[in-house]
């Protein structure tokens, strides 16, 4: 029998459907897997926002992973509290995400999101914190568009949330 | 002579509430993603699309829970695309049709300071799924507001257009302010229980929030408007029913249609 740090382990891999480069658990979507009663496996996962399109998706995918290593009672779980916030994004996930060219998060302030203007963002390229906003609301709900004025690249950086 | 348990009628009251705050998201989610494709800017097509998607995720997530309150066995699609008009619970402010871009991001703006007053008391609420909702939906309302101040800021201090269209939309929303605050469609004992909202108790703070930005807009409330009202008792203007009409046909058309 599979024991259950084999099945986290395979819930841990499956990425995120809109940042493949991070898992769900670099970006902190893995909330918990444990054994349920009836002797299935209960996966919990949490949204990044809550019209996050990726839920189905990474439900589906979680399901088919534990699949490849027999685990087929399987039963997936959404939770939204305590809300999902950008800090739970791991230290590895905020390296990958820089490597892959997109800036990280700042960490975020208790009392309600930054207005992206006054944040001082690192260009992912060159590493210059001379960028601006282009928009708010990028390609998709966790990111923000800027542009360096070093380098003059375009990234993607995920808003502090 | 019936003696009803007051249990009972606050958990039916519940489902009500929870059906009205869902709406609210559900109708300006549909506004905002009418502009999809049609907005003046790639980034505010992003801008609005995905305020949209937000909103509607809110929407999901409480008329879900407002089915399992109803106890019917009523999903959130058969909320969304099989009641009528009437049976819809939203303010007036969130159905009205988008008229021109001052108007759009005025309406988004004076909902998400609404919304921000309401999820942040209902982050406390003794309702635990409603209170789940609410504290993950304020950060995203809160977002939103960010970005449609500035356009009301902007537009204000823009040119003799744009603020002569800033000032009209407000002009043009401003009936619809008082609906926003009326507490009559939400049982007392919700309230009481520190289950509920009182939306009455949030005017003042969402009044000043509105002053101020106002003020760094340089416009001015008209303040001469006659309030509409009835809504959230499902009369509502005739925007609603064509809203609807739109959004309901294809499932009407194809019930359980998927893709
Ligand atoms: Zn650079």
């Amino acid at each position: 029998m599979v024991n259950l740090e084999d099945i986290r382990t395979a819930a841990a891999s499956v990425p995120d459907p809109e940042i493949p480069v991070l898992t769900i658990e670099d970006l902190g979507v893995l909330r918990d897997v444990a054994w349920d009663d009836a002797g299935g496996v209960v996966v919990v996962i949490t949204p990044t926002y809550s019209g996050c399109p990726a839920m189905a998706e990474i439900s589906n995918d979680i399901k088919s992973t534990l699949g490849h290593i027999g685990v087929h009672d399987v039963r997936v779980e959404t939770v939204l509290a305590p809300a999902w916030s950008t800090d739970w994004i791991s230290d590895e996930g905020r390296t990958k995400l820089s490597t892959y060219g997109i800036a990280p998060p700042a960490p975020t302030r208790r009392d309600g999101p930054v207005p992206l203007t006054l944040v001082s963002v690192r260009c992912p390229q060159c590493n210059s914190s001379d960028t601006k906003l282009i928009t708010a609301f990028g390609s998709t709900a966790c990111k923000a568009l800027r542009k360096c004025r070093s380098c003059e690249e375009v990234f993607d950086h995920v808003k502090p949330y | 002579m019936t003696v009803e348990d007051p249990r009972t009628t606050a958990v039916t009251g519940l489902g009500h509430y929870v059906l009205g705050l869902g709406d609210d998201a559900l109708v300006l989610s549909e506004r905002c993603a009418e502009l999809i494709t049609r907005s003046p800017t790639i980034e505010e097509d992003l801008a609005i699309s995905n305020i949209a998607l937000d909103l509607l995720g809110q929407a999901r997530g409480l008329l879900a829970h407002a089915g399992e309150l109803e106890g019917a066995g009523r999903s959130e699609d058969d909320l969304a695309y099989l009641r009528l008009d009437t049976q819809f619970r939203n303010c007036a402010l969130a159905e009205v049709p988008n008229g021109d871009f001052a108007f759009v991001m005025l309406r988004i703006y004076l909902l998400s300071e609404y919304f921000i007053l309401r999820y942040a008391a209902l982050a406390d609420s003794a309702d635990s799924q409603l209170s789940a909702i609410s504290a993950k939906a304020l950060k995203e309302v809160s977002y939103h507001k960010l970005h449609a101040r500035d356009w009301v800021i902007r537009l204000g201090r823009g040119t003799a257009e744009s603020a002569k269209r800033a000032q009209a939309a407000l002009a043009d929303a401003e009936p619809y302010f008082d609906e926003l605050f009326d507490d009559t469609w939400i049982h007392p004992d919700l309230i009481t229980a520190g289950i509920a909202v009182s939306e009455a108790a949030l005017r003042d703070q969402w009044q000043a929030a509105l002053d101020k930005t106002l003020s760094e807009a340089d416009l001015e409330l008209p303040g001469a408007s006659r309030p509409f009202s009835g809504a959230r008792h499902g009369r509502h203007t005739e925007h609603l029913g064509n809203l609807l009409a739109l959004t309901q046909s294809l499932h009407r058309a194809h019930p359980g249609a998927s893709w």
